[in-house]
């Protein structure tokens, strides 16, 4: 089958022309946690992603903003399908500044659905001073910019490990009281032992989460465990809102463009049968 | 084949009424219906067709992106996600665009390759050859400056990286790079500028497709004999023979690109561009596409910032002679058992030069770990030193030797005793020595 080889010699070739990225010097391998979402089959837990909302709340959002996001945005298909009720509730529960109105005055009104979400910090520079001088990163696209781990072949078949990455960042601090002598000396002023994290292993970040800091609405116990990975996974979906509706019409598009493929085979072979 | 007569009659007043006045549906059934087509082309020969298709895509999901789209530095990156979360289908059209990249690079090097060893470049084809080297060239530019338009930080640093190589030519490299950048940094004139020409170069290489396509209609097809077409009995017309064909052969590829774009859009990224370009904080590695790493690591194996440049540039350039550094008067690599050896040698050579290209330049080839200086090792810079070498020496002494002293298998007598002697073996006479 020339066709057969032709693919094979394109697919061989694709994969290896792709380098072997490279990893920060001494980081951690990402822990391989699995999730709802990955394969081509998977999809959200909602609920999962509902709690994952009320850690980012209540615990990230403090300090790091998600400014591609929207309120109206938790009610779409294939998020965490809150109600529109439970939206329009929630958005006014936070004041935002509008304006300026007609007489050249700001202020401040209920938010709306279609307001996003409000960043903890005014700019760049206000979130450094109050940080101790590290910034933290806006969480939007986080899972999609930060890779758990590395090599050509592991992406393709694993992918990149961003929701890991969040994972273990939020799991993977070293207590203090076991460092070893020798990381006790490098230890810098305020900072803390993470090996997982990629500009480590120091990080400005204190250990952000301890057991039942969250309160589930539906019962789920608030481990450390149990909210890292609800707001990884709800991280990973605010990246990429729109993952069930791509695979979904993956699948269609495949489906047809395989029938396609046999009719134009069948017609091919019958077009051809003359020659020779 | 330039002058082959078409068979069309308008059949309707209209039709010989627009026939008089301009000719079209005479050049559509005499070069895209009737047009003779060698009858033994095998997959390898739907590529072409596969390109155009590629580039009809990119031209049409790019100009429905940037209607959504603000070439301006604080806003390029916030608009690139608008694109993705708030314009309908606008994941669908930027994973198209973007993986289509790749698609049309991994298409074309599949062309090129095939050109390569069926020796396609040959008499009467290097001008239709050298077209197509063209082509590949402003597809390099126009990849290189969409890659920028999303303006994350590899966006950001692969610009900075890539436009300060023109500072290394002698004289005019400073003012030819602040003239790239529009001031003195990338910013947003850069961005504007690459903006606009990556809007206007597709139209460019559709213009260039033109000609390749003219070009292929005054010598007709190469096939995998290597053999000219001898008489009416050697080919098939285009339609419906490799339309079809070739519908069938696009339909495949186009199901391999949705595979990408549908269940692993970023994979040919890099995870880094999701993060807004940022001028004062520089990557930890700046590495190019995929489909330039060969051209990077030709670029750093030389350690004159001025010869790198010469070097990589020279490695494209090189392609354009390449039909007078072939000796050998026989075409098709399956009559030149030799060459054929060379040339499997030549790809994978292509692919270890990819691989130089991925990794930080004194680490251990295929590894993380950096090795010790002063010491010998193989690092990525010595593979692609060697690899490098290798290329240049494929093109300037393997080619122009093999010619002469290689001793090819008997060629067929003609493309229907080819066809004939692998269909029905027992019914061709085995051809004089």
């Amino acid at each position: 089958m020339t066709l057969l080889k032709t693919l094979a010699i394109a697919a061989a070739g694709l994969v290896l022309s792709l380098g072997a990225a490279q990893a920060a010097e001494g980081q951690k391998t990402a822990k391989d946690i699995s999730f709802s979402f990955e394969w081509p089959f998977g999809h959200f837990d909602r609920a999962q992603l509902q709690r994952g909302y009320k850690v980012y709340k209540e615990v990230c959002a403090n300090c790091h903003a998600m400014h591609q996001m929207s309120f109206r945005n938790l009610s779409q298909p294939g998020g965490p399908e809150f109600s529109d009720e439970q939206v329009k509730a929630l958005a006014a529960s936070f004041q935002v500044q509008d304006g300026p109105n007609n007489d050249g005055e700001m202020f401040e009104r209920p938010g709306l659905p279609s307001d996003r979400f409000p960043s903890p910090f005014p700019n760049e520079q206000a979130a450094r001073a109050a940080n101790g001088g590290a910034y933290p990163p806006d969480l939007s696209l986080i899972t999609k910019s930060r890779p758990g781990w590395y090599g050509t072949i592991n992406q393709l078949i694993n992918g990149i490990g961003g929701p890991q990455y969040v994972y273990s960042v939020l799991t993977g601090y070293t207590p203090d009281d076991q460092l070893t002598e020798e990381l006790k000396k490098e230890q810098p002023e305020g900072k803390y032992h993470n090996p997982y994290f990629a500009n480590g292993p120091w990080i400005g970040m204190a250990p952000p989460l301890s057991d039942d800091q969250v309160t589930f609405d539906d019962g789920t116990p608030s481990t450390v465990d149990q909210m890292s990975r609800d707001v990884s996974a709800f991280l990973a979906w605010a990246a990429e809102p729109k993952m069930e509706e791509r695979k979904r019409t993956g699948f269609m598009v495949l489906i047809f463009l395989g029938v396609l493929a046999l009719l134009l085979y069948l017609s091919m072979k019958k077009v051809w049968a003359k020659v020779h | 084949m330039s002058g082959h007569a078409s068979n069309y009659q308008p059949k309707s007043a209209f039709g010989k009424w627009f026939h008089e006045r301009l000719p079209i549906m005479d050049m559509v059934q005499g070069q895209a219906l009737d047009f003779p087509t060698p009858k033994n082309l095998n997959y390898f020969w739907t590529f072409g067709g596969i390109l155009a298709v590629m580039l009809v895509i990119q031209i049409v999901t790019g100009v429905v992106l940037v209607m959504h789209y603000t070439p301006h530095v604080d806003m390029a990156f916030n608009s690139v996600e608008h694109i993705m979360r708030d314009v309908n289908s606008g994941w669908l059209l930027r994973y198209m665009h973007a993986n289509g990249a790749s698609m049309f690079f991994i298409a074309v090097y599949i062309h090129m390759f095939r050109g390569m060893y069926y020796g396609s470049y040959k008499a009467p084809r290097e001008v239709l050859w050298m077209i197509g080297v063209l082509i590949y060239l402003v597809m390099m530019a126009t990849a290189f400056m969409g890659y920028v338009l999303p303006w994350g930080q590899m966006s950001f640093w692969g610009a900075k990286v890539i436009t300060n190589l023109f500072s290394a030519i002698p004289f005019v490299g400073d003012s030819l790079t602040t003239m790239l950048w529009g001031g003195y940094s990338v910013d947003n004139p850069t961005l504007n500028r690459f903006f606009s020409l990556h809007y206007l170069l597709p139209f460019v290489i559709a213009g260039l497709v033109v000609l390749h396509i003219w070009a292929l209609h005054v010598v007709g097809n190469n096939n995998p004999t290597g053999v000219s077409v001898k008489s009416p009995q050697d080919t098939v017309p285009f339609s419906p023979y490799y339309t079809v064909k070739d519908a069938f052969a696009i339909v495949i590829f186009l199901m391999f690109y949705a595979a990408w774009v549908f269940f692993a859009p970023n994979y040919l990224g890099h995870a880094i561009n999701y993060q807004e370009a940022n001028p004062l904080v520089t990557p930890a590695h700046i590495v190019p596409e995929w489909y330039y790493l060969p051209f990077y690591a030709i670029l750093r194996a030389i350690p004159d910032k001025l010869g790198g440049v010469i070097a990589m540039f020279g490695s494209i350039l090189i392609l354009f002679a390449l039909p007078w550094l072939d000796t050998s008067k026989v075409r098709s690599g399956n009559y030149r058992p030799i060459f054929k050896q060379f040339f499997w040698l030549f790809v994978l050579n292509c692919i270890i030069l990819g691989f130089a290209g991925s990794g930080a330049p004194d680490n251990y080839f295929l590894s993380h770990e950096a090795a010790p200086p002063d010491q010998w090792a193989l690092t990525y810079k010595l593979v692609g030193q060697i690899s490098t070498a290798y290329y240049f020496a494929h093109f300037l002494v393997i080619l122009p030797l093999l010619g002469l002293l290689e001793t090819p298998k008997p060629l067929p007598a003609s493309i229907s005793d080819a066809v004939l002697a692998k269909n029905h073996p027992s019914t061709v006479a085995v051809p004089a020595e």
